[in-house]
């Protein structure tokens, strides 16, 4: 597998949405995940992460680009609407490419 | 005013530093910690006083109380949509808030009552559990009727295995299995620091009330009515049921603040997940911004004024018939 053609999928949304988003990354077939609390401010205003309902999280999903686009479509389509939420891509290069796709 | 307790004090610091955008701030582990310890204290105290209670006395307050649960956010549904002309899912979500309670508003009630030497029933700290969770299962059914949508296994698990409930849980259940002598081994760090921990995190909510202050004037007047007028109204209702459980005045008057109370962790949580098409801020906003500090400056002592005003108007008619 070519390096190049790993993709660094990053969510940052709100933290009342982990345990439901690992669960639909897990469903789409992504092999793993990483986890960080963030704080920031958007559209939907300043997320200062003091407490619960303020607290935002990063996801990071490092997978083949298929994937990460039908991942970015799922919550594009189950989650914008309602929840404060940005995702994007980038490429990445990998030591262990096989590692991140089946 | 010399009954200001120093905790209340903290609350208003932390208001006052968050207000002057203070750097000031309680890291985030530290708030979690210092909520950890008061649900347990809590449920610990609860769960001693359970142990001396007849469960046929209990299992008839446990019924009035849970179905108190379902209606109280019942009441409050209406008022929201019709006259407050939130959308649906405002309002019950809003409804959800009011109905269900305040963990921290009850641990203020209860440093009051230890303050002024007011006895009370101790095992009140089952009815924070009974009353967190019936309004949420209304709330959304109010916002999305029966909907085969609504994954009730999520909800369950949410609200059931959330933080609040299942240390609450936990501490009744090790209090209740200890037994007084059981938890001496255990009480420096949750009993006798309990107004310590209180005050830390009271300050903290005094800086989190803060940052909600900013979007009181974006959602105007009616919420501010609403989150003033509905734990009074509550509050009645909460004294009538505690007098009518037979419970003592102090008890009478924590029942009648759990009624008022508002709740800013459980709900939240749960309506961002299952009605997300509320919008947070205006339920935090009314809880966080108006009810809460309502109800720990001023509340407090006016339910202890109801209940004992209560209790006396009771024996006086008895007297009179």
């Amino acid at each position: 597998m070519n390096n190049n053609n790993t993709k660094l999928l990053t969510i940052v949304t709100e933290a009342a949405l982990e345990s439901r988003l690992i669960n639909d990354i897990e469903q789409l077939g992504a092999l793993g995940y990483t986890i960080t609390n963030a704080r920031g401010k958007g559209s939907r205003g300043l997320r200062s992460g003091s407490w619960e309902a303020s607290a935002n999280i990063r996801i990071e999903v490092i997978c083949g680009p298929d994937l990460a686009k039908q991942i970015a479509n799922h919550l594009q389509k189950k989650y914008y609407d309602n929840y404060a939420m940005v995702t994007f891509t980038s490429d990445v290069e990998v030591l262990r490419p096989n590692k991140f796709s089946d | 005013m010399n009954s200001i307790d120093p905790v209340i004090w903290f609350f208003l610091f932390g208001l006052f530093a968050g207000a002057m955008k203070s750097e000031l701030r309680l890291p985030s582990q530290i708030y979690d910690f210092v909520s950890m310890l008061l649900l347990l204290t809590i449920g610990l105290k609860g769960g001693i006083e359970l142990a001396n209670q007849p469960f046929s006395t209990l299992l008839p307050q446990m019924v009035v109380i849970v179905g108190m649960g379902f209606l109280l956010p019942l009441f409050a549904f209406p008022v929201l949509k019709h006259i407050g002309k939130f959308n649906r899912a405002d309002s019950a979500s809003i409804a959800a808030h009011y109905g269900s309670v305040s963990v921290g508003t009850f641990a203020v009630a209860v440093a009051y009552m230890n303050t002024r030497g007011i006895e009370f029933e101790e095992h009140m700290a089952l009815f924070v559990v009974l009353l967190e969770i019936p309004a949420i299962l209304v709330g959304i059914i109010l916002a999305r009727g029966m909907s085969k949508e609504t994954q009730w296994a999520t909800v369950g698990h949410e609200v059931l295995l959330g933080k609040g409930v299942m240390f609450l849980l936990g501490g009744l259940f090790i209090g209740w299995l200890s037994g007084p002598s059981g938890v001496e081994s255990i009480s420096p760090l949750f009993f006798d620091l309990f107004k310590g921990i209180l005050a830390l995190f009271l300050l903290e909510m005094g800086l989190i009330t803060a940052t909600q202050l900013g979007s009181l004037k974006r959602y105007g007047v009616f919420l501010v009515i609403f989150g003033i007028i509905t734990p009074l109204v509550f509050a009645v209702l909460g004294t009538a049921t505690g007098l009518a459980l037979g419970l003592s005045i102090g008890g009478t008057a924590i029942l009648a603040t759990l009624f008022a109370s508002a709740s800013y962790i459980a709900v939240p949580a749960a309506m961002r997940i299952s009605v997300p098409e509320a919008n947070p801020t205006l339920s935090l906003t009314a809880s966080l911004g108006i009810t809460f500090p309502f109800n720990i400056l001023f509340g407090i002592p006016l339910y202890h004024w109801f209940a004992s005003n209560g209790q006396s108007f009771l024996v006086l008619q008895n007297i009179g018939q």
